[in-house]
């Protein structure tokens, strides 16, 4: 007979396996929503791993969040003891048990005060225990550290039967059961409970590395659902128990084309379209004292500038360290922190493990929602990991980063060409823009030289522009491309300088000769004067003999008259016609 | 009036393990301290907000009260032996 395949819509009545969230950030992702509803979930690990913490804030959150009350059964703990403890995370469980939300009952088996003989059960603890659960409609139980039975009770048949009665009773009963266990040699509990409770076991672990401390979390098996198979890392501050969740297995980010400017103009241009694209990440690496934390200062007081909440982490500097020192390049951080724009998170790289550091930021993150985040630098964070680890947990932060579409900025600090090779390389395939700043040294100073190595979707410009910090900021100056190869700093100034002389020198030249010209203009136009008087005092001169010449003539023709009427004695009428006939003689 | 020996047997309805506990709790203080015991039998099904007081995990558990030091013994009381030395009738013998 031919097998049916099954179909989806076969399946559709199906109900997934009901989940009971535990509150506690991160875990419900791990886990695919909570641990299983009126189930019971087994927690262990070794001592200090936070298994009562846990047990303890699945209860609160359950009363304070999803308001389902709880009892919390100590075999370990009074509940004086237990409340005094978790007081520092701001659980107040003695108001919560006036409340009727929490209900503590301890017990205790002193294996001096008892004696065994024949035959008995547990029916007294299933007594006391449906008593809590009724006193108060409780959704959650928790047994911590129930092993301790096995401590006061000899019995063991008598004991393994009656735990698998209880957990059996559990069910029945419809509470979600936390159930914790100290780890074993070789199985996961001492007593081997996870043999009686199988549904969900998460183990806790406390793991030292290089004297760091890193807390992970494992959830070994969930029956009936999907879950995280990864070691989680998982922190404990003053606000209770977070895991870190889950790296989403797909790269389906949905992505923005609008872009941040990183607080420099030329940067910006050099980037192409005018800044980072929101929710990338950009990568500033440099030797030391190049002015990577200046960009990144500049960069997150841009944002504020904006009006965009922004977070620097700093793990070298403190912020007033910052703060003051951004002062010098004429960027007031401490106003937009005053404004609650901009939240600094300064924590020692060797406070604690990578991966604590990446559930710090993760919080840090999801508390202040910034719009922008400096890293600065990421490079401190090898001093606790190796570069691979450094690598993963990046990979980790940028892509919560770029879901969250927040826009990111690491600095890497490089130390000598071969640290640098390996760790701008190991980080630089994650980030999507990857600026350098190179020490050009030479003429015996040392200059900044920026280049933009990668712009991931963007024409970058390829030109290396020198970076320079003054009192007003951040600078980026086209190098001085000469005949000599790539001038900066100084070099860049005297060339200018030389140009700049040469300039004034050839305008010089050019004036001198216009002056030549017009001396020589005015010797010309002297000497053409001189020869117009020349001319003229010889016209002057010829016209005088000319002149002379005519008088002469008259009077000589005067005088021969003259001469004539003495000697012949001519009557006035003789003379007359005389006048007329020289007249004539003239004409 | 005090009786020199204050005893509690918690139960839990009538199993045949607290009837037998009960009756064998009887046969030693008739036999060992008669006339000085005083036997209180607590349900839990009908009180069981007493469970607390006492530490009751097992089912039946006798409770000695008085005389100090507080002993309990659980179980049905078969092994009279046992019980006696729990009640430090009888001091632990040294094998």
């Amino acid at each position: 007979m031919p097998q049916k395949p099954i179909l989806p819509q076969d399946l559709a009545h199906l109900t997934e396996l009901p989940k009971t969230p535990t509150g506690i950030p991160g875990l419900d992702e791990v886990t695919n929503g909570g641990l299983p509803t009126g189930r019971p979930t087994l927690i262990c690990g070794g001592p200090g791993c936070g298994k009562t913490l846990f047990a303890l804030e699945f209860i609160v959150k359950g009363v304070d969040i999803y308001n389902e009350p709880g009892v919390f059964i100590a075999f370990e703990e009074k509940p004086d003891e237990l409340a005094k403890n978790v007081a520092s995370l701001g659980f107040d469980l003695d108001k919560l048990q006036q409340e009727k939300k929490l209900k503590i009952d301890y017990i205790h088996v002193d294996k001096t005060e008892i004696e065994e003989t024949g035959e008995y059960d547990l029916e007294g603890l299933f007594i006391r225990l449906g008593y809590a659960i009724d006193s108060i409609g409780a959704k959650r139980v928790v047994l911590d550290t129930i092993e301790n039975l096995f401590l006061g009770l000899s019995n063991e048949g008598i004991l393994r039967a009656e735990l698998r009665r209880l957990f059996g009773w559990l069910k029945d009963k419809g509470v979600t059961v936390i159930i914790t266990g100290e780890k074993g040699e070789k199985t996961l509990t001492r007593q081997g409970l996870e043999e009686y409770v199988s549904d969900c076991v998460i183990v806790l672990d406390h793991r030292i590395i290089n004297q760091i401390s890193t807390r992970r979390l494992r959830v070994v098996k969930y029956r009936g659902t999907l879950h995280g198979t990864n070691e989680y890392p998982f922190l404990i501050d003053e606000e209770g128990i977070s895991v870190l969740p889950v790296t989403s297995m797909k790269l389906n980010k949905t992505v923005s084309t609008d872009t941040v400017s990183t607080g420099i103009a030329g940067l910006n241009q050099m980037l192409g379209k005018g800044g980072l694209y929101k929710g990338s990440s950009i990568l500033i690496s440099g030797t030391a004292g190049t002015g990577k934390t200046s960009i990144a200062a500049s960069f997150v007081n841009a944002a504020c500038e904006r009006k965009e909440r922004s977070m620097y982490f700093a793990f070298e500097e403190s912020p007033l360290q910052i703060v003051r020192n951004m002062n010098s390049i004429g960027l007031d951080l401490k106003k937009h922190v005053d404004s609650g724009l901009l939240e600094f998170f300064a924590s020692r790289p060797t406070l604690y493990g990578l991966e604590m550091h990446l559930v710090a930021i993760h919080k840090a993150i999801r508390k202040f929602k910034p719009k922008v985040v400096v890293l600065d630098p990421i490079t401190n964070l090898i001093t606790v990991g190796s570069v691979s680890d450094v690598k993963s947990m990046l990979v980790r932060l940028i892509d919560f980063l770029q879901a969250e579409q927040i826009t990111v900025m690491f600095t890497a600090l490089s130390l000598n060409t071969i640290v640098n090779d390996q760790t701008d390389e190991g980080v630089s395939s994650l980030v999507d823009a990857w600026v350098l700043i190179k020490d050009i040294e030479m003429n015996g100073e040392r200059n900044r030289g920026l280049y933009v190595i990668k712009s991931r979707g963007m024409s970058h410009s390829s030109q290396i522009r020198e970076f320079v910090i003054n009192d007003d900021g951040l600078n980026l100056i086209d190098v001085y491309l000469g005949p000599d190869g790539v001038l900066t700093g100084s070099a860049r100034e005297a060339q200018k300088l030389l140009e700049e002389t040469g300039h004034v020198l050839h305008s010089h030249a050019i004036s001198r000769k216009d002056r030549e010209l017009i001396r020589k203009r005015k010797v010309l136009e002297a000497r053409i004067e001189s020869l117009r008087t020349e001319f003229e005092s010889a016209e002057e001169e010829l016209n005088k003999v000319y002149f002379e010449a005519e008088i002469k003539k008259d009077v000589e023709g005067q005088t021969r008259q003259k001469i004539t009427e003495l000697r012949r004695g001519v009557q006035p009428e003789q003379s007359l016609n005389k006048k007329s006939t020289n007249k004539n003689k003239g004409e | 009036m005090k009786q020199k020996y204050e005893l509690r047997l918690y139960v839990a309805g009538k199993t045949p393990k607290s009837v037998t506990a009960l009756s064998n709790l009887k046969k030693y203080c008739e036999e060992h301290m008669k006339g000085e015991y005083s036997i209180e039998v607590i349900d839990l099904l009908v009180h069981p907000q007493l469970a607390e007081g006492d530490q009751i995990l097992a089912i039946p558990t006798l409770v000695k009260k008085v005389p100090e030091p507080v002993r309990k013994i659980i179980g049905d009381l078969s092994n009279e032996e046992k019980v006696l030395v729990g009640l430090d009738i009888r001091t632990r013998k040294v094998s």
